[in-house]
């Protein structure tokens, strides 16, 4: 085991992946020289050469489209967009081609291929640095979406992501990159060596796909998140008192259903908390597959604690967050229905 | 507004030839054939620039092959190149047929372009990469793919190899060459970059040739593919296919009133030509040059195939309502078929009874086949892909929520 920041364990990912496989190839805009903005992909130049890890063009759709390519040919290519709120110019390429090549070539053709992008807000980001986009991609038949929320499951669900054979958008919060982050943004930054998540092991080891992590046990209300939102919800929960089991996804899309139900059922009450904005995000998705699965174990309507309709916005930042105070609200509120 | 200056107005470019108009293509400069001198594989881009403003040909107008470009093929090699662009063109006139009687829902011909995908398909080797777009089926055709398969995809019948999941002509086959084919225009044409990329990256010798036309040189992964393919000297062909045509917008809505298509490679720093797509020698020439420059490492090659898109846009498109039905006969550089026959009976290689001959055996050839892949099945009618196969290859292994879906579908 070794103490890491999220930054490190992705970085360690792609190390660890591309001296196992010459096939792995990590591209992206200032990602080979100078080895990111976020330093994820610092120093993989200098140990796998230019050819293996180098800086792109500023052109998204040409990052993507490049890799989509490669990935034809037989490699495996880990690209990073700098900020998820950049990665529009690239859906055709995500969207048409990447999620669809399998299936319309019937196999001819495949995609394994990686899509890293930092998203989330709580930085003063505003509206370009702090996007939630996941809802873009879990509409998206043939893709995955993954979200970590700490440097273990950072590295682990890098490493599966790069192994499996489909296309996967991999959503780093990058205000966990440094340390978790509860939604108090006037304590202290905590970092992540003061967290057993931080804990990361060496070498190779997986955390699969699809499969969700419950991180605070509890018997009142489950609660869905994923994220900073993970953090969030746990702080929600010591403040209140309300004994809600909160589970980190992990993976959107193909989304473990089985965890989330077995804890409905359990609870009987559902909060779902995200970032992104409400309407037509993945919690109206979740919501609906806890109300088609678990109907009859509710005992309360669910609610859902999301950003809002809006633009992200500048100056109110935290008027925006979904902070520990409005998730709790929402834990009191369900626990009265 | 200041007398100093009149208002503004917005340039919106039209074609010379609406419905009614007698065509006229007197403003469309044609060098003589041979006209254009042939550089060494790894001329450097800048001392070629004019190269982007003419076009190479080979076939003058008695039917002769002359100047640098011409004597790369044997008259076997040719008379081949001939079947091919016979057989593509009989095959789009059985397939159009095909759908105007309800036995499939779409198709799209290639009638004049034949030279273009034919030609090119005989530069590349095994193991190179087309990312073609929906109109280059000349690659399958002169590729040896069976034409029994390209039906039964067309069909989406039983044996459709991709399972009746996309849309008529839509092909793939990696074996051939021959990317899967999008709707999506464009997109493919940076993909073929980073194939190339990749074939460079793992130190290979394979290269990729991507395909765009005249209209979708617009998109914006046009430009993506030529910074890409000019930054790594990515070892690609790309290839315009300038057809003059995108369904009924004129070539000059997307080109503008000045310059040429190969022109927008000048800014890139990619060596750029134009070629007489309508010449079946001046087309192979200038590809295997492309394809020889790509391998030796000498980075990318753009090239406008300058042709005329003699039908329509597809099955569902009627090009009397916007462009005269004179229009295709009037095109200057005639038809590829045509004139690849006159050179080879001007060389004594070929006859009018041979190519008469040729014809009858090739449509006996079609018709055989098609009766062959309609007893399968067409669209709606006979074995049709099983609806379970829908759910098959989203992802290499189904998730829980897509078994689930399948078994509510009752698959």
């Amino acid at each position: 085991m070794a103490s890491m920041t999220m930054i490190e364990a992705i970085r360690e990912a792609h190390d660890v992946a591309m001296a196992a496989d010459d096939r792995v190839v990590v591209f992206g805009e200032d990602v080979g020289f100078f080895g990111g903005v976020f330093r994820c992909t610092a120093g993989l130049q200098q140990k796998y050469g230019k050819s293996r890890c180098f800086d792109t063009p500023i052109n998204e759709s040409g990052i993507v489209g490049t890799a989509i390519g490669m990935a034809a040919y037989g490699l495996k290519p880990v690209i990073e967009i700098q900020f998820a709120d950049y990665v529009y110019p690239a859906y055709d390429q995500i969207v048409s081609e990447a999620a669809r090549l399998r299936h319309r070539s019937n196999a001819d053709f495949t995609c394994p291929l990686v899509i890293r992008m930092p998203t989330g807000g709580g930085i003063f980001g505003g509206q370009t640095h702090s996007q939630s986009p996941e809802a873009l991609f879990t509409h998206v038949s043939g893709l995955k979406v993954v979200v970590p929320s700490n440097p273990r499951d950072a590295k682990g669900l890098l490493l599966a992501a790069i192994e499996d054979p489909d296309p996967v958008i991999f959503l780093e919060p990058k205000r966990l990159y440094n340390g978790p982050f509860d939604g108090y943004h006037d304590r202290p930054v905590t970092s992540w060596k003061k967290h057993p998540m931080g804990e990361v092991p060496e070498g190779h080891e997986i955390v699969p796909l699809g499969k969700a992590s419950i991180t605070r046990e509890g018997a009142d209300v489950t609660v869905l998140a994923y994220g900073t939102m993970v953090y969030v919800a746990e702080a929600a929960a010591e403040a209140t008192g309300v004994d809600a089991e909160v589970i980190d996804l992990r993976t959107l899309l193909p989304l473990d259903l089985d965890t989330i139900t077995a804890s409905v059922e359990k609870t009987g009450r559902c909060v779902i908390v995200h970032e992104a904005t409400r309407t037509s995000g993945f919690g109206a998705e979740l919501m609906s597959l806890v109300q088609e699965n678990c109907f009859y174990h509710l005992e309360a309507p669910m609610i859902r604690v999301t950003g809002w309709d809006t633009p992200y916005p500048h100056a109110q930042e935290w008027e925006y967050f979904p902070g520990p105070d409005r998730v709790g609200e929402a834990l009191k509120k369900v626990m009265e229905g | 507004m200041s007398e100093d200056f009149p208002p503004l107005s917005l340039n919106v470019p039209e074609p010379g030839c609406r419905p009614g108009v007698t065509p006229d293509f007197s403003d469309f400069e044609i060098p003589h054939a041979g006209a254009v001198k042939r550089p060494p594989v790894n001329v450097d881009p800048d001392t070629i620039r004019e190269m982007a403003f003419s076009i190479v040909r080979v076939l003058n107008k008695d039917g002769e092959a002359v100047g640098d470009w011409a004597g790369e093929q044997s008259a076997d090699e040719l008379r081949e190149g001939l079947r091919h662009m016979l057989t593509l063109r009989t095959f789009d006139a059985r397939m159009l047929n095909a759908q105007r009687q309800g036995k499939t829902s779409f198709y799209m011909q290639h009638l004049g372009e034949e030279a273009v995908s034919c030609a090119f398909s005989k530069a590349l080797k095994p193991g190179d990469m087309n990312f073609p777009t929906y109109r280059q089926a000349g690659l399958l055709i002169a590729g040896g793919y069976p034409m029994l398969t390209m039906m039964n995809q067309i069909y989406s019948n039983a044996d459709d190899p991709l399972h009746g999941r996309q849309l008529p002509i839509m092909y793939s086959s990696k074996e051939h060459g021959f990317f899967s084919i999008s709707g999506n225009l464009g997109t493919q044409f940076v993909q073929s970059v980073g194939w190339a990329m990749a074939s460079a990256i793992s130190g290979d010798t394979k290269i990729a040739s991507g395909w765009i036309g005249d209209g979708s040189t617009a998109e914006s992964d046009f430009h993506s593919a030529m910074v890409f393919a000019s930054t790594y000297d990515a070892p690609v062909v790309l290839n315009i296919v300038n057809n003059q045509w995108a369904i009924s917008t004129f070539q000059g809505i997307a080109r503008g009133g000045v310059g040429t298509f190969a022109a927008r490679g000048h800014g890139f720093g990619i060596a750029s030509i134009r070629v007489d797509g309508n010449d079946y020698l001046a087309v192979h020439s200038v590809a295997k040059w492309a394809c020889e420059r790509a391998r030796r490492g000498h980075g990318p090659t753009l090239i406008e195939h300058v042709t005329y898109r003699a039908g329509g846009h597809s099955t569902s498109d009627d090009p009397a309502a916007y462009r005269s039905r004179r229009e295709a006969a009037a095109w200057p550089l005639g038809d590829p078929i045509e004139r690849l026959k006159t050179h080879l009976i001007t060389i004594g290689e070929w006859s009018d009874e041979r190519h008469t001959q040729a014809e009858a055996e090739i449509l006996d050839e079609i018709v055989r086949t098609q009766k062959q892949a309609e007893a399968i099945g067409t669209l709606g009618d006979g074995n049709a892909p099983s609806p379970r196969d829908m759910f098959e290859g989203v992802y290499e292994t189904m998730p829980p929520h897509l078994i689930r879906q399948r078994q509510e579908a009752g698959y």
